[in-house]
């Protein structure tokens, strides 16, 4: 396995053993991302964050995954001003973010930015997000969150829940629990639902994904409840929204159907989604997940600029 | 007996076999529908082959195709066959092939992607399938709807 120059595109381009060293990686990063043990095996390196679009957490998260390694970030306050509106082509920006750092980060709304970015740099580049398209470095701490709460992938019951057809955590995910060989089920209304292209995607375990819109068919089964935003653009009519969104709340009432080890999961922000009174209950890991983001970009970073092996 | 429908060339290029009705879809990969191409063309369409089946065939004089000429041929026409025609004999016959990727010949349907914006780059298609041809963009990883439309 070699990780050290490689670029984190798409969760498609790495094995499921590949996967799982990185997920061990990051759980060897626990300690130290959470300042509980210092590591300086970065130090002397530099992040570069560029972000077309706004993102709290995920940059957030890479830059305190940086420090955690001794390393350094550096970013634009904001390109959208300061290249974009000049002009400049992403490849230029790139170019110019390479003779910065040792590694760049980059999200941007266009589809396929972060691989175009990768043809014109030679150093690392990390997709933080390109559009409706993918978020490798979500799933990885996903996948993580799963494996540590549960011990393992495989077998799991994973139940994907709101929108399907649009979320690209949910398409991401899809297709690497699948290939963990975890159980899927798609769960939203009929104009929300998995695209056909993900499912078959989908297919490269040995399951099938199961689709339903009703919460009720699945929530006595499933071992992750995984929660995604229903975003109210894609109702013409508020009320409708209204009235879809409440069939896919989670609260209490519906946790006391869950089975007992069951987690809540939901790459957050969340809107309302999940009732505030689940935060109390152990099923909820979504705050555990966030920090998740932690760790997973600690060994990424660790492992691409060739800390470890 | 040897099928000439229309008057032999000295030198050029002759392509066979494309599947019957796709002819102009050709003529428009090879520039020769815009009013600044100064080929000599001629076509024949629905002439019965050999195999007793229906093909068009293209005839294009003093023009060699160049590589992604053919590549975009493959795409319409893939059971096309070119013939080099040197001095009023085929010097030179291949069949078109697909390539494992299309490069810079077609442009990604998909509003969303990034090669669908000013950068210095070629799109790029892994041939996920060869028949029927179906194509995957290497940068949105949407596959293409209508292939036909997209070549550029
Ligand atoms: N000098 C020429 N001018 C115009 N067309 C020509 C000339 N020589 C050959 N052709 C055409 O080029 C094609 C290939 O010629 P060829 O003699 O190889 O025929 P063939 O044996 O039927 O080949 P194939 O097996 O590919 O069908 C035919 O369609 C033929 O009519
Ligand atoms: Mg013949
Ligand atoms: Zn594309």
């Amino acid at each position: 396995m070699q990780f050290k120059g490689r670029d984190i595109l798409s969760i498609k381009d790495f094995s499921k053993q590949e996967t799982m060293h990185i997920l061990k990686v990051a759980k060897k990063m626990v300690p130290a991302a959470k300042g509980k043990k210092r590591n300086e095996s970065l130090r002397g390196k530099v992040l570069a964050t560029i972000f077309f679009e706004p993102s709290t957490r995920t940059r957030l998260s890479f830059e305190s995954a940086m420090s955690r390694l001794g390393g350094r970030a550096i970013g634009m306050a904001d390109p959208e001003v300061s290249s974009l509106k000049k002009g400049e082509t992403l490849a230029d920006t790139i170019k110019m973010a390479e003779s910065y750092a040792d590694v760049t980060v980059l999200r941007h709304h266009h589809m396929g930015a972060a691989r175009l970015a990768a043809k014109f740099s030679a150093k690392p580049i990390i997709n933080g997000g390109d559009g409706a398209g993918q978020h490798p470095t979500q799933t990885m701490l996903d996948l993580f969150t799963i494996w540590t709460e549960k011990g393992k992938i495989e077998g799991q019951k994973v139940a994907l829940v709101g929108d399907l057809k649009y979320g690209r955590t949910a398409h991401s995910l899809s297709y690497a629990l699948s290939l963990f060989g975890a159980k899927l089920y798609f769960v939203a209304p009929p104009t929300l639902q998995m695209p056909k292209e993900v499912v078959d995607d989908a297919k490269v375990g040995r399951v099938r994904p199961k689709l339903t819109s009703d919460l009720k068919d699945v929530i006595g089964k499933v071992d992750v409840l995984y929660v995604t935003r229903i975003q109210k653009e894609r109702f013409p009519d508020p009320q409708e929204y209204q009235r879809v969104a409440g069939l896919y709340e989670v609260d209490l009432g519906l946790l006391e159907e869950a089975k007992k080890d069951m987690i809540v999961m939901h790459p957050l922000p969340r809107v309302n989604e999940i009732h505030p009174s689940v935060d109390g209950t152990h099923h909820a890991k979504y705050f555990e997940q966030a920090f998740n983001g932690v760790p997973v970009r600690m060994a990424l970073l660790a492992l691409i600029l060739g800390a470890v092996e | 007996m040897r099928e000439l429908r229309v008057t032999p060339i000295k030198n050029g290029t002759v392509i066979d076999h494309i599947p019957a009705g796709m002819a102009l879809k050709v003529l428009k990969i090879l520039g020769i529908t815009d009013e600044s191409s100064d080929s000599t063309v001629s076509v024949a369409m629905r002439v019965t082959s050999k195999k007793s089946t229906l093909k068009d065939i293209v005839k294009v004089e003093d023009r060699e195709l160049l590589e992604k000429e053919v590549d975009k041929i493959a795409l319409v026409a893939p059971s096309a066959t070119i013939n080099i025609i040197q001095n009023f004999n085929v010097k030179q016959k291949y069949k078109v092939e697909l390539p494992e990727v299309a490069k810079g010949i077609l442009k990604c349907g998909n509003p969303n992607c990034i090669t669908n914006l000013k950068e210095p780059v070629e799109t790029e298609f892994t041939v996920v399938s060869k028949n029927p041809v179906r194509l995957r963009c290497v940068y949105c990883e949407r596959e293409l709807e209508n292939i036909v439309d997209a070549i550029t």
